[in-house]
């Protein structure tokens, strides 16, 4: 019996009041900070999507569903680090990135761009990311170079606190303020 | 790098500054004292117990106590398999999901949640309905890691009571966790879970089209008050699949560091609150001086190598951080490294990175950690009783080395108590390495492994430590949903759990039968610095003899293969 009087208190009444308390007091929270344009969603601050037109700053590579960014499935790639698979898909994307952004043969490439999430749906990339795809965005939207450059800083999320964390940038977010730009 | 020791060393201070008062608490809850939510947790309490036909006033002998937590636990665990299998059939389920199948995932998965294991060879987004999550795996979530506290207390009495053989009642300890403990914890988290942005509905999943235009389905759910109880109660069982990485469990750095903070906050404060029942505070200090010791040792090994990183993607042209596979750029690699260290320390098993491409070094310490019983500040009430079976081991051996009867509070150590804690350190321990070197040699046991060369051993080992020191965490790559996998680690998880209670249990119903004496000129103090060495000392040089031969096979020849630019 007493599981099933615990059960009511912690698996229903629990949840249930949680639920309504969370969407009285933080209802854009609780729905998943979903981002509007034009009055459509067009997806949630907090997960990530796939870019891969050259005009889009890109995301990190995703093990998320066969495609990636599949906000269903969310996954790592579980790569060991002395796995062959691993250093063949980062050393394709170090080649796509470079050759994407126009940069030398053996320019170092921010870590982040080219390998995995754990979660496959990580929403952020790291400012030297965001950094050497500037060329790539001005020239393809014919902006100034500088335009894009105070865009990309303006969307630079600090440490909270000044300690915790790393300093990161919301995709989505940079790239919904880039269609603006114009 | 500056800033990363920084938040280090916030985090410890931090977490005594609130494990401290509310461990005064904690033992007010366990000594039955008056505290400040009386009024309205006492008419509650009371109320459960007239519904559920307790008498609340009759204490119990160990095996009375025993009998009703198993028999409390066999029926949890046969509600959640029910559930499962049912679930396609009932209400809150806009996804769709049918019932859980093959069985053998829903039994692993029941038996996973009531052991306050949370091992998921499932990903909760495409397998769990909404009613499945809240009333099957959200309960055990509380009731769990409310056993886990109630063995502890019972444990702490019979340390401290004298000649009796109550050692409390198992209902009153279950219901006072939960009441005074846990629900209030976790309803004040789940609000600063969700105005961080941790999700909280009952919406169908999410569609989007995103700014190229294509459509992105988004898995939604009431998550955030499943997710304060999954780390509060070190349970750990994420609701989507990616656990504590996922950006709707874990949205920001604040989040993550909140996070590991309430795994340790039970844990460090049940330790404190010991030694105030015992009416001596250094009692408890001195245990946790030992936990967090080799926590710090722990912590320092898995930060600095993933700090350090991997040598052949940094040779690809990778900019430092080379070890951002399966790490989220919010957390970084030193968010990340506390995560991990904290989450194998306490058996909590929630993951905010993917362990299975950590460094091997970087995934050796949280190895280690689980291996060694998960005594480093340990699950909710778990990492406490389970340290206490080493603490009688100590005192044992010292107490040879002396030539002494060893005492511990007061009371004899005697055959009996030895034998017992040797029971309930050696048998997970026997589980874990019996249970992957069976995997390691059987096809059943090697097809599923993701990674070749001697990362596949250590995502078998990993699995099975996990198991059966009742963790969770995994070496994801590890496709553990298999009939052998699921069944053969359902075991690891009983004997991890139930090989522990019952000694634990039954130290504590012998040593409330004991009287206290004063303590002599020959009583070794189990206060000092001495003692916390000795303590973290017999850990190590246990889990050393028990384990060093596989740990070598698996991740530290690995790392040295490493460093060489080894492939497989």
């Amino acid at each position: 019996m007493m599981i099933v009087v615990l059960t009511v208190v912690t698996g229903w009444i629990y949840p249930l009041a949680m639920t309504g308390l969370a969407q009285a007091v933080f209802p854009n929270q609780a729905n998943g900070s979903v981002m509007m344009r034009n009055g459509e969603p067009v997806g949630s601050k907090l997960i990530g999507q796939n870019f891969t037109s050259p005009g889009y700053f890109h995301s990190r590579p995703s093990a998320a569903g066969k495609d990636g960014y599949d906000g269903t499935g969310s996954s790592g790639s579980n790569l060991g680090p002395t796995n062959q698979k691993l250093m063949e898909t980062a050393a394709d994307n170090v080649k796509k990135v470079r050759e994407e952004n126009g940069l030398s043969v053996d320019a170092p490439v921010p870590a982040d761009l080219v390998l995995a999430s754990g979660s496959g749906l990580d929403p952020h990339i790291s400012p030297q990311a965001a950094y050497i795809q500037i060329e790539r965005i001005a020239t393809e939207r014919n902006l100034a170079v500088s335009e894009v450059r105070q865009l990309v800083e303006r969307h630079i999320e600090g440490r909270q606190w000044g300690f915790l964390g790393e300093p990161r940038i919301n995709v989505l977010e940079l790239n919904l303020a880039l269609d603006e730009l114009k | 790098m500056l800033t990363d020791m920084m938040m280090f060393i916030l985090y410890l201070a931090v977490l005594l500054l609130l494990a401290w008062p509310f461990s005064k608490y904690l033992a007010k809850v366990f000594t039955m004292e008056k505290t400040v939510l009386d009024p309205v947790c006492q008419p509650l309490e009371r109320l459960v117990y007239r519904l559920s036909a307790v008498n609340p006033d009759q204490e119990m002998n160990w095996r009375q106590y025993a009998s009703a937590l198993i028999w409390f636990n066999v029926l949890g665990a046969f509600a959640v398999f029910l559930i499962e299998l049912v679930q396609g059939a009932l209400f809150w389920n806009p996804a769709g999901l049918s019932g859980v199948a093959p069985w053998h995932l829903a039994l692993n998965t029941a038996v996973s949640f009531m052991t306050n294991t949370n091992w998921q060879a499932y990903s909760g987004e495409s397998t769990m309905s909404y009613f499945t999550q809240m009333t099957a795996l959200t309960v055990q979530n509380f009731v769990s890691a409310a056993v886990g506290l109630s063995v502890a207390a019972a444990l702490i009495r019979g340390f401290t009571r004298k000649t009796t053989s109550a050692i409390g009642n198992f209902w009153v300890d279950l219901v006072r966790s939960i009441f005074r403990v846990l629900l209030p914890l976790a309803i004040i988290f789940t609000l600063i879970l969700v105005q961080q942005g941790v999700i909280q509905n009952l919406d169908s999943y999410l569609t989007v089209h995103t700014l190229e235009g294509v459509e992105q389905t988004i898995g939604m759910g009431p998550v955030a008050s499943q997710e304060a109880i999954k780390i509060l109660g070190t349970n750990g069982g994420g609701f989507f699949n990616a656990n504590s990485a996922h950006p709707f469990e874990n949205p920001t750095p604040l989040s993550n560091f909140l996070q590991v903070i309430s795994i340790f906050l039970i844990p460090t404060g049940l330790v404190i609150a010991f030694g105030n029942i015992a009416g001596d505070f250094r009692q408890g200090y001195a245990v946790l001086a030992a936990m967090l010791l080799l926590f710090c040792i722990m912590l320092t090994g898995t930060y600095l190598s993933e700090a350090y990183g991997n040598p052949i993607l940094a040779n690809l042209g990778i900019d430092q951080p080379t070890s951002m596979e399966g790490k989220e750029v919010r957390f970084g690699i030193a968010g990340s490294a506390l995560f991990a260290t904290v989450t194998t320390a306490a058996s909590c098993g929630a993951v905010n990175a993917m362990h299975d491409s950590f460094t091997p070094l970087g995934g050796f310490f949280p190895l280690v950690q689980m291996k060694l019983g998960e005594v480093i500040v340990g699950g909710v009430g778990a990492g406490f009783y389970g340290m206490m079976l080493f603490v009688v081991l100590t005192v044992f051996i010292v107490g040879l080395m002396v030539g002494r009867t060893p005492e511990y509070l007061g009371k004899k150590i005697e055959a009996r108590e030895t034998k017992m804690a040797t029971l309930g350190i050696l048998l997970p321990a026997v589980m874990m390495l019996t249970g992957s070197a069976l995997a390691a040699v059987i096809e059943a046991g090697t097809s599923v492994v993701l990674n070749p060369g001697p990362h596949g051993l250590s995502e078998i080992v990993y699995a099975f430590a996990s198991a059966a020191g009742n963790n969770g965490s995994a070496f994801a790559g590890l496709s553990a949903n298999s009939l052998f996998y699921n069944l053969m680690l359902a075991l690891s998880m009983l004997v991890g759990r139930f090989g522990v209670i019952l000694p634990v249990l039954a130290i504590a119903g012998s040593m409330a039968e004991k009287k206290t004496s004063p303590p002599g000129p020959g009583t070794f103090p189990t206060t000092g610095w001495l003692f916390v060495i000795l303590l973290a000392g017999i850990i190590l040089i246990v889990g050393a003899l028990t384990f060093l031969p596989v740990l070598t096979l698996g991740p530290i020849v690995e790392q040295l293969l490493m460093l060489q630019g080894s492939m497989f």
